[in-house]
């Protein structure tokens, strides 16, 4: 029997599992895109069972909205690291210090 | 009961590609298991009768978003053995977060159950039920200003991407129509005397 509480905890362990990999990899800003898609593909998770379980349609329409914006900025993401590294020669985060931060 | 083990056999994958995701070394693989990962809860929104979304899920994400990390990633000349420095200086860091977070959220949804009752199958559907007629009636009616806003910040990245990657090279050889239809006979054409007796 599958309850909403198992979603939810795949969606959980899919969630953390990005947060370490937001750790783990901070030097590659590549793989930290991708640790981002993977985070909102967790949330996602959540309004699709929450809306499965609720029986109201609206939360799969928030998913359209939030698959919108996350492909917008995957490829803004993207566009900007393409000129980071012509600037460059590297993604290294270590490497981008012009503010001090 | 097929529901179940469907259930666990796609979601065990899931975690495992986005461990995968994680832990990779190269990241063309990473890529590759964010791939496979899409493919998975693509499957497991269609056991979540979300059919549209799982179609969209594959097209947009495995069909144009991954494809853009792949072109990104091959594109660039990424030293890998360099990105991979502190890689365990921060694992104990970071297994510990997520143990926490997971323990966490399993605590909280898992034997709490958010304080509600939660521990029932879903609420089955009607016999016409029609995902994508659904979808459709609320994205058209309630949700309509949204959507065109969603249209608009696809629009807007769209030029944003093209705008920053956008390459102005110098010595580089192209059709300048006005120069084109600037010129005149005589800047272009030079009347030359021989004289053809001396020649020969």
């Amino acid at each position: 029997m599958i309850t909403l509480p198992h979603f939810l905890v795949l969606s959980g362990i899919l969630f953390s599992i990005a947060v370490a990999g937001i750790f783990l990899n901070r030097k590659n800003v590549i793989v930290l895109l991708m640790c981002i898609e993977l985070m909102l593909l967790a949330v996602n998770f959540n309004f699709v069972a929450f809306s499965r379980w609720w029986g109201d349609v609206a939360g799969q329409a928030f998913v359209f909205f939030i698959l919108t914006v996350a492909a917008a900025e995957s490829a803004i993401g993207l566009a900007i690291l393409v000129v980071l590294f012509r600037e460059r020669k590297s993604i290294n985060v270590e490497d981008l210090d012009t503010m001090r931060g | 009961m097929l529901t179940t083990i469907l259930f666990y056999f796609f979601s065990t994958i899931l975690v495992g590609s986005a461990a995968g995701v994680v832990l990779s070394r190269n990241p063309v693989r990473a890529a590759l298991f964010l791939v496979l990962a899409f493919f998975e809860s693509a499957v497991l929104w269609l056991l979540l009768d979300a059919e549209f979304l799982a179609l969209v899920l594959v097209l947009v994400y495995v069909g144009a978003v991954m494809v853009l990390f792949l072109f990104v990633i091959m594109m660039l000349d990424i030293n890998v053995a360099k990105m991979r420095e502190g890689f365990t200086k921060h694992a104990p860091l970071g297994a510990v977060v997520a143990g926490l977070m997971i323990a966490e959220i399993v605590y909280v949804v898992w034997f709490r159950h958010l304080g509600i009752t939660l521990a029932t199958t879903a609420p089955p559907l009607p016999a016409n039920y029609s995902n994508v007629h659904l979808l459709g009636q609320v994205l058209y009616t309630d949700y309509m200003l949204p959507f065109e806003l969603a249209a608009i910040v696809l629009l807007i990245a769209m030029v944003a991407a093209i705008s920053l990657t956008m390459r102005h090279r110098t010595g580089f050889k192209k059709q300048d129509i006005s120069a084109q239809v600037a010129r005149r006979r005589e800047d272009a054409v030079r009347i030359v005397k021989v004289d053809s007796e001396k020649a020969s």
